[in-house]
């Protein structure tokens, strides 16, 4: 394990979320579960997050917002969906202003369902998200090696 | 006699240099652990910041622009300048002025992101600078008056520690060292607390390498902040130095503790309040200097 899951910043963003899974997701900063413990933080700000926690449904008005949080976001990096309107747009699904899930607009990484998601299933899939982190900078890694070895040719 | 001189100084140079992020580190570390404590929670583990530095060297390299890095570099490069002239003994109003041009380094590269958030941070910053730069000018007089001289080396060599006669000083000392450590309720420019108002302030733009080497450099700050305490307490002899030590750590639990139980002020408080103890309490302690000099 390198020092990239040890230290997992995040950013959460309320796409269009009835507020529940939000509470949820502060809940998991409260002392009852503190995941300061596994050293992450909730940063709000994408240029130092690398965990983008996402709640509540796409729609037409903040789809390009999210894309923007996700550009703005460095690698390696990992998307995590927050409850079953972050993963399918749940009953808000057939809304004429929803597009749905948040796949719709980023590459997702980790679906967290349930309504409200539970802060149990928000730390399991960051936990989650730590391992395909991992990947995600070794790869990096190994790219980098490759760009510099071809320059050096 | 003169090479010997020249070595302890070299010595105390190269032990800034070494151990000042190492012991910055490990500051941090319990910082934020005692911070969790008084908050009922566990708290990370005490490398925590050594981890995310090390993240954050692993994290694409991006910059908003080609100069930013290179501003932040010499931030670094002037806190080191400075520590090491202070802990090899050198001149403490040169220090001082060091310190503000590394300051100053760190506030051109926040403008030269030209994002609003940053140079909100940035505009802090400099009130920040500007509350507590009478306060440190004001001590640098006091070190003059009571030892006759400027440097360091000179300062904590006397029969009594500095704060006999500077009591006043010191105190409105520990005051602004709040807003040196940007330690709540002073962290206007940017706080150490999760999710802000304003997000990080003045590291807003700030990503990846550039951010590690702000942190670093926190770490070098930091460790010298608590010099300029020790200068305070530390008087010619072994003991003195580790009863300065002593009660350095026990100031800086104090700020962890006034970290942690208040809540942010507006920039007018900070500056005002600022200036008025700087005024009062110097006024006070430089007139009575020749009184208390008596006493001893
Ligand atoms: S999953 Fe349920 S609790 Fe969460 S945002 Fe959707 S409706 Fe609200």
């Amino acid at each position: 394990m390198s020092y990239t899951s040890k230290s997992p910043w995040i950013i959460h963003y309320d796409a269009s979320s009835c507020n529940g899974c939000d509470i949820e997701v502060l809940a998991c900063l409260t002392p009852l579960y503190d995941v300061e413990r596994f050293g992450i933080i909730n940063t709000g700000n994408p240029k130092h997050a690398d965990v983008f926690l996402v709640t509540g449904s796409v729609n037409e008005q903040n789809v390009s917002v999210i894309r923007q949080i996700y550009d703005q976001m460095l690698e390696p990096k990992v998307v995590i969906a927050c409850g079953v309107c972050a993963t399918t747009g749940n009953i808000f699904r057939e809304c004429y202003n929803t597009l749905g899930g948040v796949d719709l607009a980023i590459p997702v990484d980790v679906y967290a369902p349930g309504c409200a998601v539970r802060p149990e299933a928000i730390i399991d899939a960051v936990v989650k998200g730590l391992a395909v982190l991992e990947k995600k900078r070794a790869d990096l890694d190994a790219n980098r090696g490759k760009i510099t070895a071809s320059t050096e040719e | 006699m003169v090479t010997s001189t020249l070595l302890v100084k070299i010595v105390g140079a190269l032990v800034f240099l070494i151990l000042a992020p190492v012991l910055g580190c490990l500051l941090a570390g319990v910082d934020r652990r005692i911070t969790a404590r008084m908050q009922h929670r566990v708290g990370p583990p005490l490398l925590q910041p050594y981890y995310d530095v090390r993240k954050l060297l692993a994290k694409e390299d991006a910059s908003t622009n080609p100069v930013e890095r290179i501003y932040i570099f010499m931030y670094l490069i002037f806190i080191i300048a400075a520590g090491c002239l202070f802990f090899s003994g050198g001149n403490f109003l040169l220090v001082v002025f060091i310190l503000t041009l590394a300051t100053l380094f760190l506030i051109v590269a926040a403008f030269s992101s030209r994002s609003p958030y940053a140079e909100i941070g940035a505009s802090r910053e400099i009130l920040q600078v500007m509350s507590y730069e009478p306060m440190v000018l004001l001590v640098a007089v006091g070190f003059y008056m009571v030892t006759g001289t400027f440097d360091t080396a000179g300062i904590v060599s006397g029969t009594n520690p500095v704060v006999c006669y500077l009591p006043l000083l010191f105190l409105g000392f520990v005051y602004i060292l709040t807003i040196k450590l940007r330690k709540s309720p002073f962290d206007l420019s940017m706080s150490h607390h999760a999710h802000q108002e304003i997000v990080k302030g003045i590291t807003t733009e700030m990503s990846g390498k550039t951010l590690a080497i702000v942190e670093v450099s926190h770490w070098y700050e930091n460790i010298l902040f608590l010099g300029w305490v020790a200068l305070f307490l530390a008087w010619g002899s072994w003991i003195g130095v580790v009863v300065a030590i002593v009660l350095t750590l026990l100031i800086y639990l104090l700020e962890i503790f006034i970290d942690n139980n208040f809540a942010r002020v507006k920039w007018q408080a900070m500056l005002t309040s600022s200036w008025w103890i700087a005024l009062v309490a110097g006024a006070i302690n430089l007139a009575t200097i020749p009184f208390i000099m008596n006493l001893f």
